[in-house]
């Protein structure tokens, strides 16, 4: 069963496009990530345009993170001051990325540079998290309790000028430091089609100190305001939104969700995040060797 | 301005019917003037046909060959190349074409090569050897030819060049047929059908016929929208996402009651 993308400019096959959705959103529903990070690459693998596979992840991320935006704000696991703080800067960095890209594109490295940001993003937080739950399955198997850090931020964000208060998230800090955090995202939405929520939600726990009560529900939050605004960004710069491609994805990813949010009920965390941990590092890997290894095609061509 | 072309006609005709009195001539038709892609396109097969008309109906004694060829709009392009880089492979030399055409396809009734010689082949531009693409940059002979040759390999191994050869029939010297496929990411614009008669190594007569390939219904008003209300296209997929999510997440909600 094929179908024809009008803005990809191709044909594919529904079923496998679904599908991808799927497998995307049953991990997300696993783990509460967004799984743009493994949408992307996919699409790309497949033969989608890179530009038009990550704007139309992007809008694709908007309508997963809907429903998990709506869960969090019911249990007051949103804080609304801390979020808007992030979409400021998410949005703004948005923006400035949709510059960065229009120059790499031009230049002929965009596709280089998507390839390197992922296997450093990718294989640093993979390893992060290899390490993380595999200390907590030993302490877990030889009943010794997790040593756990105590909760605070790095003294770096202590020392940025100007302090806000954020109930919700139990924080005196300055606005600065979300505000970067959220920038950095900005540009990696536009960049890589990613939520992000791979970087924001351990850089809130480990470096900015958040309550983890409120940590997922606000990251989700900056997320769908902020792949909504780089939609836009894509649709006005690169005109490379595609809404058939990104339906088809959203067909599949809501559905998975449900089912992967079920699938991870009956698991033990630890091995949830293990498990994760080598997906991530498997895309890094794939990126790093498609970098290394001679490729297939030689040759690309633009239009001038 | 019709009449007047009409006594153009009139007065010419006897040139007309003198010049084609001892040429033969080709009457080419083509199964489909207008390919339009809709949602469920996957590719197209164009049949290309027609008969040749020998002057006072005399058949030649040796058989004609036919060369049919079906070319879409022409762009400039930026071809790069990729090569190691700090153990990366990375796009590092480029070379700009003025002129290459988005899709083109060649087949014959024999091997290009037997039926006319490489002067006559570059002229008509018959055969993906033979392309004219206008190389824009001013490297050198050798690195220009290797930038052609990728490009030719990448474009034919996506479907968008092709050339075969004995692939155009001829029924009893007079008929003749040919089939053309056109792939999926085929791009959309003004395309010509050439047909060429061969004799003895000389084009003999030309013929042209113009087709339109262009996305209809809804794919074209998706792409148009795209590229006109960009702002409002936008807001349109961050709302249609937004509701759609919404949408879902509610169903299955009340699924689970």
């Amino acid at each position: 069963m094929h179908i024809y993308l009008p803005i990809a400019g191709l044909s594919v096959n529904v079923l496998v496009i679904v599908g991808l959705g799927g497998v995307v959103g049953l991990l997300s529903g696993m783990f509460g990530v967004g799984g743009g990070f493994l949408t992307t690459p996919l699409l790309i693998f497949y033969g989608i345009p890179p530009t038009v596979a990550v704007a139309s992840s992007a809008t694709q991320i908007t309508g997963a993170s809907v429903s998990g935006v709506f869960a969090h704000m019911g249990r007051q696991g949103v804080d609304f001051r801390m979020g808007t703080v992030m979409v400021v800067g998410g949005v703004a960095g948005s923006i400035a990325g949709a510059g960065v890209f229009r120059l790499l594109q031009e230049s002929g490295q965009i596709d280089t540079v998507i390839a390197l940001v992922y296997v450093i993003l990718l294989g640093g937080i993979g390893l992060l998290m290899a390490k993380e739950a595999a200390t907590s399955i030993g302490a877990l198997r030889s009943g010794k309790p997790v040593p756990s850090s105590g909760r605070r931020h790095h003294p770096l964000i202590a020392s940025l000028p100007m302090r806000w208060r954020f109930y919700r998230s139990g924080l005196y800090i300055s606005p600065l430091a979300p505000l970067a955090l959220g920038f950095l995202t900005g540009v990696l939405t536009v960049t890589l089609g990613v939520g992000g929520g791979f970087i924001m939600v351990p850089a809130m726990i480990y470096m900015l100190g958040m309550s983890t009560r409120v940590v997922v529900g606000t990251s989700l939050f900056q997320i769908l305001f902020v792949t909504a605004v780089t939609t836009m960004v894509h649709a006005v710069t690169t005109q490379a939104v595609d809404i058939v491609l990104a339906g088809l994805l959203l067909i599949g990813s809501v559905t998975g969700a449900q089912i992967g949010a079920r699938m991870a009920a009956k698991t033990r965390p630890e091995w949830l995040r293990l498990f994760l941990a080598l997906i991530v590092l498997a895309v890094a890997l794939r990126m790093a060797l498609g970098l290394g290894w001679r490729p297939d095609e030689i040759y690309s061509v633009d239009p001038l | 301005m019709t009449r007047l072309g009409a006594w153009l006609i009139l007065a010419l005709a006897p040139l007309l019917l003198a010049a084609s009195a001892d040429k033969p001539r080709l009457v080419p038709d083509v199964s489909q003037r207008e390919i339009s892609i809709a949602y469920s396109f996957t590719g197209a097969e164009l049949l290309l046909f027609g008969a040749i008309l020998y002057p006072d109906g005399r058949m030649p004694d040796k058989a004609p060959d036919i060369v049919v060829v079906l070319k879409g709009p022409s762009d400039p392009m930026l071809l790069r190349e990729k090569a190691k880089v700090l153990g990366m492979w990375v796009n590092a030399e480029s070379a700009r074409f003025r002129s290459v055409p988005g899709f083109y396809a060649i087949a014959s009734s024999r091997p290009l090569k037997t039926l006319v010689d490489e002067r006559t082949a570059a002229i008509y531009e018959l055969g993906l050897a033979n392309l004219q693409l206008s190389p824009s940059s001013g490297a050198l002979p050798e690195d220009q030819a290797r930038f052609q040759a990728g490009l030719v390999d990448l474009m034919r191994r996506r479907g968008l060049f092709d050339e075969q050869s004995g692939s155009v029939e001829i029924t009893d010297r007079v008929l003749y047929r040919a089939r053309l496929s056109i792939p999926a990411r085929v791009p959309v614009g003004a395309y010509t059908a050439e047909t060429f008669l061969i004799q003895n190594g000389r084009v003999v007569a030309v013929a042209v016929r113009d087709i339109v390939i262009d996305k209809s219904g809804f794919e074209r008003f998706v792409a148009n929208s795209a590229q006109r209300w960009p702002f409002s296209y936008g807001l349109v997929a961050v709302l249609l996402s937004l509701l759609f999510g919404w949408a879902a997440s509610a169903g299955f909600q009340r699924m689970r009651r």
